[in-house]
């Protein structure tokens, strides 16, 4: 089956990270110099602006920072997916990242609620980390 | 300064519509170059005079619209020596009157002219479906955020959250906006509205309600700046910008600094106020960008009209509806006036009609000092302009 919604378009920055995601893995920057994490990924550290960086596997384990349900989908493609949760996860280890959180029930989805990644094969090449709410 | 060349608005014009639709057949640079001829005519300029051109948009592109400065100054037939493309969504014009002042004040060019236009009603070409996803919105569009409201929901979600902010405060917003339309012709929505209609308006985007959101219409609007000296010979009673300040902090919403926190109007609404030396109680009338309601009571907080977390109650009451102790958006704003996907020159205009006191049943009376702020993308940028007559 063909997947018609929007894809990323791959870059030089984000390459390890989406070759990770479809591995199973949430792979994101990690600063040699200050320490911290960084989410999207790039070149430049924008916490202390070192270019000494590398990917780092993350826990997967974070929290919803803020979230919306979707009752009008965002284009066409969105349209069988009404309603779908689109969340701001604060990740365990600092950063914070959009993703979608997997549900049955939007309703039942909270701010602060404890949340892990689960892969969604998009296409042979790349896989979208969602979050489901943690047990 | 006192060398004459204290920056002011000697011009502004809007054009017609009827049912969010231009009235008069142009194309989207023909609209731009009617309104320019309109405010120029204010002051008794044409475009001969005009040696600075300030735009932005969503025209053309890409192609033309790329260059939009070179594009709109072939357009009309001349050759600017100050120019700004500057571009940070739909406060991109009050930006454009702190670039202009300051080029005026400068001595860099006389007669500065800011225009805005879109058709995008008539052409049905509002882009909803998505930001490509490319660089930093790889991440965000795959998932499916409605845009831009998606990013505005999740801000009202998160202010909600912190300081029980509701549905219906968020209401009291459109409802006293939809007030100040009813006594503007020129509105497009001025139909009676209650929170209970806001409320059953359908959900967009919890919690957002249709209602929340502006409209989606045409629009085209210039503003003609000069000095104070040589305002002295023109026909129009200038407006002086007495302070402007500007900040943006993020294009994707996973960085906005501070979901239920608006950094970049905090930021430039401290600087324009200082520079103008102007406090809270100073300002008569508030021009505030009203992409979504939740933009008004962020934008109110973070400008200092209420501390962090009373938005909610500052507006509740109808208390900036005409009558109320705080008169704002006066034109109808974007909620119910006009929206052509960049408001913020609309703001501008409306609060120097106000200030010479052009504006009819929805006069503020005695409005000497109008406080205007623009925000643009996704929360992403705040440009605030203070202006008083004198």
């Amino acid at each position: 089956m063909s997947y018609d919604k929007p894809l990323p378009v791959i870059d030089h920055d984000s390459r390890p990270y989406w070759d990770a995601a479809r591995e199973g893995r949430l792979d994101i920057p990690l600063c040699n110099d200050c320490g911290k994490h960084h989410f999207y990924p790039r070149t430049v550290c924008p916490h202390c602006h070192s270019d000494d960086l590398k990917f780092d596997t993350i826990s997967g384990r974070g929290t919803v920072h803020s979230f919306t349900i979707a009752r009008r989908p965002a284009g066409p493609a969105f349209g069988d997916d009404v309603p779908y949760v689109v969340a701001l996860i604060d990740l365990e280890e600092g950063p914070r990242m959009m993703s979608r959180i997997e549900t049955d029930t939007p309703e039942s989805v909270q701010i602060d609620a404890a949340v892990e990644v689960t892969f969604v094969k998009a296409t042979d090449e790349v896989s979208l980390p969602f979050f489901r709410l943690s047990a | 300064m006192s060398n004459g060349r204290d920056p002011v608005i000697v011009g502004v014009a809007d054009s017609a519509l009827a049912d969010g639709k231009f009235v008069k057949n142009a194309s989207v640079l023909g609209h731009m170059a009617l309104v320019a001829k309109a405010a120029l005519e204010e002051a008794g300029l044409s475009l001969s005079d005009v040696d600075g051109l300030l735009t932005a948009g969503m025209w053309g592109v890409p192609g033309p619209g790329q260059l939009p400065t070179v594009s709109l100054g072939e357009y009309l037939g001349i050759m600017p020596i100050f120019v700004d493309g500057t571009n940070i969504g739909g406060s991109a014009f009050e930006a454009h009157v702190a670039h202009a002042a300051m080029a005026l004040e400068k001595g860099y060019c006389e007669v500065a002219l800011i225009v805005y236009g879109s058709d995008q009603r008539s052409l049905r070409s509002r882009n909803l479906g998505g930001r490509p996803s490319v660089l930093g919105m790889q991440h965000e569009t795959p998932y499916g955020m409605p845009t831009p409201v998606g990013g505005y929901a999740m801000a009202a979600k998160r202010h909600m959250h912190e300081y029980g902010t509701t549905s219906e405060h968020l209401a009291e917003i459109a409802v006293a906006t939809r007030k100040w339309a009813q006594l503007n012709p020129a509105a497009t929505r001025r139909d009676d509205l209650s929170i209970d209609d806001v409320m059953n308006s359908g959900m967009i985007s919890e919690p957002l309600h249709l209602l929340d959101c502006c409209l989606v219409t045409d629009g085209a609007g210039a503003i003609v700046m000069t000095t104070a000296e040589r305002a002295k010979d023109l026909k129009s009673k200038p407006i002086s910008v007495k302070g402007y300040g500007e900040a943006h902090t993020h294009w994707t919403v996973s960085e906005m600094p501070d979901l239920a926190h608006l950094l970049p109007a905090k930021q430039a609404g401290k600087t324009a106020m200082e520079m103008a030396g102007v406090s809270h109680s100073d300002i008569d009338v508030v021009q505030i960008y009203d992409s979504f309601t939740i933009t008004v009571l962020l934008s109110l907080e973070a400008l200092g009209f209420c501390k962090p977390g009373e938005g909610g109650p500052f507006v509740s009451n109808q208390n900036t509806a005409p009558g109320g102790a705080f008169p704002m958006n006066t034109s109808g704003g974007g909620l119910s006036a006009l929206h052509p996907g960049m408001f913020g020159i609309f703001l501008l205009i409306e609060a120097a009609r106000q200030l010479r006191g052009e504006c009819g049943e929805r006069q503020v009376s005695g409005a000497k000092t109008a406080l205007v702020h623009g925000t643009g993308g996704t929360l992403s940028s705040g440009a605030t302009v203070i202006l008083q007559k004198d």
